[in-house]
């Protein structure tokens, strides 16, 4: 009974081996490999044309792989056409139908399936009462407003008790502030149903706030893929550490490998850096980059008269070019002789002096080598 | 000062209106003196008595519409054919309309001119290519020499009318029908599909209510001039076939009973009019029941 269970919680429900599509001679997805767990909202994260849109499409059906094998809740499904998979689609600009009111359009996938004239009617007052539309059902589709658009398309898709819930940028047409809601409250619907989640953003930040999982990608191949924290602090390569949330970047030599690794900067100075858990592993010699989150470093107003670094930390004169003030965080851009300019986002909590630098200021900029990552190029 | 604004909204707003004339005055001209006046004509007309010589003579009686019942055939005889060209204008219309805006690809400019180029020949050269490609020299002759026997009889026959009603009206069944599917949104047939309707169900429920604006547009325009037709029965049907149309030339050509004729006129008319509305009530109906939903 226990190993049963194990198998419960870890069952994979939407798996690729080896996926790949191509058009014409255009790769869109590369030889990936993906697993998704039973029950997790899972996020395909990457710039438009990184294939992430195509692998939503080929999980749903609407696209077959040029190679590979796709298999949904263990059952391959290659061939089989998207009215027979149990997957359904939120679209992104929802793909409402404009001839059926709200209640229809609902109702649309039961309809198929021959479910009871009373079972429909019950089952799609519930699924409007889930998304909080209960008396919307005769309402046209176009009076709704973007967000309530929205909603009919998860109702229409969740009535039908899909295995999987594909996701296409469904936030994309709405406001910021309707987003951040619409955020949340597609993290709650997900825990309340329990339905698995593949979930396709270019923005980090959505994916960052919803997802157990992200899987970031970039040219039809998968980056990286882990939680938001590993993704963030323990990013692979330089496209992920910039993709998700910003950095500062200085490349240079390598001159060890290492768990501490060290960098000769093109001006000269050798940064400490560490090297993330999931590393590629990198030559001594080879050009490398060390990365360094913006809220990471520090600002004081006793500037050093020269650049001290070495494995514990880097402390840096430097000059305010120019400071914004933003209310909970202040943004600086610092130019330094020793690494040219950096970006620096201190936040301003209670308790600490509202110490905001203006232009031209002399400062010290300093941080802990281990807060900084050695990366490749 | 109050009134400040509005006294100088007032001249806009009058020459707002002046355009507006200016631009609706041409086509109300043209309406008011080529349809209403003669309508009106005919109106009048249709009450009056033949003069002896022919032609009109005033008078105010009902006779005229009592005799129409002596054309029954004419009027029976057109609407029938109407209503057929038209449902197969839309049955072979709409396969093709399909094809063009979904699966035609870069060939769909070539096929669209294609489709558009016999109008470039006048109607009555097309209609005589068909007298000759029917007639007796034409298909029944080739069909003889490879032995069919007896040679069938094409021309002059209701059939011959139905090739050349639906060879000349076709496109205008084909390019609102067109124009319909090429900007039904794709995203709602995968959506459809996504939602577990198969090709069939998907066509029936989201493509078909989606292009039926253009499908009823499409009839509409074939159907009306359809029923007013009188080269395609003259020609093609030898006559022999009568309708409407060739009833009204004779009655005003060759019989000169204008008021008999006017009377005709009008009842076409009607008979148009409540052909169509019946149409439009029933395609009107039929789709707001579709979308209500059963909650």
């Amino acid at each position: 009974m226990a190993g049963q269970s194990q198998e419960r919680t870890g069952q994979t429900d939407v798996e690729f081996r080896s996926v790949t599509k191509r058009f014409g001679a255009v790769v869109a997805v590369d030889d990936v490999d993906l697993r998704i767990r039973a029950g997790s909202f899972y996020s395909l994260l990457g710039p438009s044309g990184c294939g992430k849109t195509t692998s939503l499409r080929m999980i749903a059906g609407f696209e077959d792989p040029t190679a590979g094998e796709i298999f949904i809740g263990g059952e391959p499904v290659l061939g089989v056409p998207p009215y027979r998979r149990q997957v359904n689609t939120v679209f992104q600009h929802y793909a409402l139908f404009p001839h059926m009111d709200v209640g229809r359009n609902v109702g649309y996938g039961l309809r198929q399936r021959r479910v009871p004239r009373e079972e429909q009617e019950r089952r799609v007052q519930e699924a409007l009462d889930l998304v909080r539309l209960s008396a919307y059902g005769r309402r046209r589709v176009w009076e709704l407003s973007g967000g309530q658009q929205q909603r009919v398309a998860l109702a229409r898709a969740l009535i039908n008790h899909p295995t999987v819930l594909l996701l296409d940028e469904p936030l994309g047409a709405l406001d910021l502030k309707l987003r951040k809601e619409m955020q949340l409250e597609l993290k709650a619907l997900q825990h309340q149903v329990g339905i698995t989640f593949v979930y396709v953003t270019h923005d980090q930040e959505e994916a960052i706030t919803m997802s157990d999982r992200i899987a970031v990608m970039r040219d039809g191949r998968i980056q990286q893929e882990g939680t938001p924290t590993e993704l963030y602090d323990e990013p692979a390569n330089r496209f992920v550490a910039s993709f998700l949330g910003q950095s500062n970047f200085f490349e240079g030599e390598l001159l060890e490998d290492g768990e501490l690794a060290g960098v000769r900067t093109a001006r000269g100075l050798i940064l400490w850096g560490r090297r993330p858990g999931s590393r590629e592993p990198l030559a001594a010699g080879s050009r490398a980059t060390v990365a360094i989150r913006p809220e990471r470093i520090s600002l004081a107003g006793d500037p050093p008269a020269d650049a001290a670094v070495d494995r514990e930390t880097a402390t840096l004169p430097g000059r305010v070019l120019q400071g914004t003030y933003l209310g909970d965080q202040s943004e600086y851009q610092i130019e330094t002789d020793a690494l040219g300019p950096l970006m620096v986002r201190s936040i301003n909590s209670e308790g600490l002096p509202a110490a905001h630098f203006g232009a031209g200021a002399a400062v010290r900029v300093a941080w802990r080598a281990r807060s900084s990552l050695v990366l490749g190029i | 000062m109050v009134q400040g604004p509005a006294a100088v909204a007032a001249p806009g707003r009058g020459r707002g209106r002046a355009v507006t004339a200016l631009l609706l005055t041409p086509t109300s001209l043209w309406y008011l003196l080529l349809l209403l006046v003669p309508l009106a004509i005919l109106i009048v007309f249709s009450f009056g008595e033949r003069s002896p010589v022919g032609g009109y003579h005033p008078g105010l009686t009902l006779e005229n519409y009592l005799r129409l019942p002596t054309r029954q055939a004419a009027f029976v005889n057109t609407l029938v054919l109407a209503v057929a060209s038209t449902a197969l204008c839309a049955l072979l219309g709409y396969p093709l309309a399909y094809y063009l805006a979904t699966r035609a690809g870069s060939r769909r400019t070539l096929l669209l001119i294609l489709i558009a180029l016999p109008f470039l020949t006048s109607f009555l050269i097309r209609t005589y290519a068909w007298f000759t490609i029917l007639g007796a020299n034409g298909i029944p002759a080739i069909l003889g020499a490879l032995g069919v026997s007896p040679r069938p009889v094409l021309l002059n026959t209701h059939f011959a009318i139905l090739i050349g009603i639906v060879y000349n009206y076709l496109p205008l069944m084909v390019f609102p029908l067109y124009v319909s599917l090429e900007r039904l949104d794709k995203r709602l047939l995968e959506a459809s599909k996504d939602l577990g309707a198969g090709r069939w169900a998907t066509f029936r429920q989201v493509t078909l209510p989606l292009s039926a604006p253009g499908l009823i547009s499409g009839a509409l325009l074939v159907f009306i001039p359809m029923m007013g037709e009188y080269i395609i029965p003259n020609m093609l049907g030898g006559g022999k076939v009568f309708f409407v149309g060739n009833a009204l030339v004779d009655l005003f050509l060759q019989s000169r009973n204008w008021p008999f004729g006017s009377a005709a006129a009008i009842g076409l008319i009607m008979v148009v009019l409540i052909t169509v509305s019946i149409y439009l009530f029933l395609t009107s109906r039929g789709r707001v029941q579709r979308e209500v939903s059963q909650l």
